[in-house]
């Protein structure tokens, strides 16, 4: 091999595994009749799924009276669900393209389950401004179409239209990027089936061939797009950090919010594939392709952007009390002891203390640890964007129309059945298509098996003699 | 690429660093390779093909510039000349306002451009069907095709010991 190993790089695959049982691991879960447990989550997910459709026709049927927004809390839940899920639909982009400009081999154990999950959080967050609109009949009224109103066009200078255009181009190129990838591998899957199966996965294989000018063409197309989607995942979460920073609520329109956002975006993104990861990884028996080290890996990502999150929380209470403005000051001090003091320490007990867990290797290594924490994180991130927006507006400019904000079970139904949705989605794609990305994982054999690297190395002679060209 | 009756010779290897060494070899003894076929990207195959770099990233740049262009003066156009409003006192023509969307423009033009031109460029799209010389190609098989269409019997044999010479493991042939 051409490439520098280095001789205590701890090996990314294990098992000694060769190409062809690469191949065999991680086709083996389509294949077959499906495991007990997919067959349980699915059924669970697929209640979920029913909840999230009955709750959204009771909302658009009866209007959106049927929630506890009123005058003072405009938005609420619907939005904080719609930040959440964005959030987490960041890391499937940042494992691919930030993590492919690094030149991270540990990237290929994960990417793929990543974007899938970075689609479907995606697909659950777009649902939420469209159902929030009340007549989601009119919702294309939010695209610069020529109109019969003079034509009148949206205003381009709003950060909720910026909005639109960033989470639709987000999403339309998180396809894009995942489907490409995909396409050799069901080739793969075309290659080992017979019948209407082999047609199926031929049709949507696209005749790949895995020709070595494709193959080249395909390495130049993942690195382009992961050029445009690494400022593009940036861009996305400051715009919708946006909505808020460029309002005149204290507490909202502060200049630290892009940044925060995108570092708490990551956090909770990266925490949602490690409780995916550890549950598939157990359940599909891919332990040697998703190994510790990439669970460190990303453990070590958690606690970097968890730290700035917990930096930019400090920096804000900081700043409120310094900037002398009585507004500011109240609004802080109302988030951690007004009325909705508990959803301030959830946020700040879950986001900032948790994660410091992670300092210790131990713990960075802990598969049970990591995955409580992987909850802890989701949940204290909801409970962040659920501070920065109802906590705020619940006590505005003037007190006669300060309020308290409970949702109402038709909310909690939206949300509950939101997260039915996105397992549900998840689940049926680890079943048709491969949750690890085979031909990536194959590229990198040589460079990260543990027979070619670490202190397993049989053909540690092998290598040397390669090395020494 | 519908089949043309080309008459195909391949040999398939079983390690990525035998077919690199093996395309080394054909291009010593100035053999002429129909294609080579991976299961995955083998580097440093690109040079010894003799393959130009990709020009995806020209139409990357050119489908980008297009989005960038359409964004901004399309808002350019609406409030300056269509439908001018005064938005919070600022100018009709409020840059910075528009830089958003012309980005997330330029990247989804640019995006959804080079990937079309990918899938055009390489013959591939929804339900296309090209002839695949081995199942085990896109699994653990390194595969050199030579097109032997009116070649003597002493060539196909100097491309059969060719392959015995390189460490095949396997050696047919199969019309396309």
């Amino acid at each position: 091999m051409s490439a520098v190993v280095s001789p205590i790089r701890e090996p990314l695959i294990t098992g000694s595994k060769s190409y062809h049982d690469i191949t065999e691991d991680i086709c083996a879960p389509t294949e077959g009749t499906p495991n007990p447990a997919w067959v349980l989550c699915l059924a669970i997910s697929f209640i979920g799924v029913a909840l999230f459709g009955f709750c959204v026709f009771w909302t658009v049927y009866f209007g959106i009276g049927t929630w506890n927004l009123n005058r003072t809390i405009n938005w609420s839940w619907d939005i904080t669900n719609f930040v959440w899920w964005i959030g987490i639909g960041h890391a499937g982009t940042l494992i691919s393209a930030i993590l492919l400009l690094f030149r991270q081999k540990w990237r290929t154990g994960v990417n793929r389950a990543a974007e899938a999950m970075t689609i479907f959080a995606v697909v659950c967050a777009g649902q939420f401004p469209l159902i929030h609109m009340g007549r989601i009949w009119l919702a294309f009224f939010i695209f610069p179409y020529p109109n019969t109103r003079g034509p009148l066009w949206v205003n381009f200078n709003s950060p909720l239209l910026w909005d639109v255009f960033a989470i639709s181009t987000y999403f339309t190129i998180s396809l894009l990027f995942w489907y490409t990838g995909l396409v050799p591998d069901l080739a793969t899957l075309r290659d080992r089936s017979k019948g209407l199966r082999r047609k199926i996965y031929g049709f949507f294989s696209m005749g790949w061939t895995g020709s070595a000018k494709h193959w080249q063409r395909f390495e130049s197309l993942s690195l382009i797009l992961a050029g445009l989607a690494t400022p593009l995942v940036l861009s996305v979460h400051t715009i919708v950090s946006f909505d808020f920073a460029t309002s005149v609520i204290p507490g909202w329109h502060t200049t630290i919010f892009p940044p925060y956002f995108v570092a708490g975006a990551i956090f909770s993104g990266f925490a949602m594939v490690l409780t995916l990861m550890l549950i598939i990884r157990k359940v599909y028996k891919l332990q040697d392709y998703i190994t510790i080290a990439h669970i460190e890996s990303m453990n070590k990502v958690i606690l970097l952007t968890g730290s700035i999150v917990g930096t930019a929380y400090l920096t804000e209470l900081f700043i409120s009390w310094y900037s002398g403005y009585i507004y500011e000051q109240f609004a802080f001090f109302n988030r951690a002891l007004g009325p909705y003091w508990w959803s301030y320490f959830g946020m700040m007990a879950c986001n900032v203390l948790s994660p410091q867990i992670f300092w210790f290797k131990k713990y960075r290594r802990n598969i049970f640890i990591t995955f409580f924490m992987s909850i802890f994180i989701n949940i204290g991130m909801w409970f962040e964007r659920f501070v920065i927006i109802a906590t705020t507006l619940a006590r505005d400019y003037i007190p006669s129309s300060w309020s308290y904000y409970v949702p109402t079970w038709v909310e909690i139904g939206i949300f509950i059945g939101s997260m039915g949705l996105f397992f549900f989605l998840f689940l049926i794609f680890s079943r048709v298509a491969p949750v690890i990305a085979i031909a990536e994982v194959k590229s990198i054999l040589k460079t990260s098996g543990d027979q070619y690297v670490g202190k397993n190395t049989v053909a540690h002679h092998h290598h040397e003699e390669h090395g020494a060209h | 690429m519908k089949s043309q009756n080309k008459e195909i010779l391949y040999g398939l290897y079983d390690d990525d660093e035998d077919l690199l060494k093996a395309v080394k070899a054909a291009n010593k003894d100035h053999l002429e390779m129909y294609d080579v076929y991976t299961p995955f990207p083998v580097h440093g195959l690109d040079p010894l093909m003799g393959f130009s770099e990709s020009r995806l990233h020209i139409a990357g740049f050119v489908f980008g510039a297009m989005g960038t262009l359409t964004a901004f003066l399309f808002m350019t156009w609406v409030f300056t000349r269509d439908w001018p409003i005064i938005f919070g006192g600022k100018p009709y023509w409020s840059v910075p306002a528009f830089i958003p969307i012309t980005f997330e423009l330029t990247v989804l033009f640019s995006g959804i451009g080079m990937v079309v031109s990918y899938y055009i460029v390489n013959g591939l799209g929804f339900g296309v069907e090209n002839p695949t010389l081995d199942d085990r190609i896109t699994d653990d098989k390194f595969c050199i095709a030579f097109q032997t269409n009116g070649y003597s019997d002493a060539e196909i044999e100097n491309l059969s010991s060719f392959f015995s010479k390189t460490g095949a493991s396997e050696v047919s042939s199969k019309v396309i």
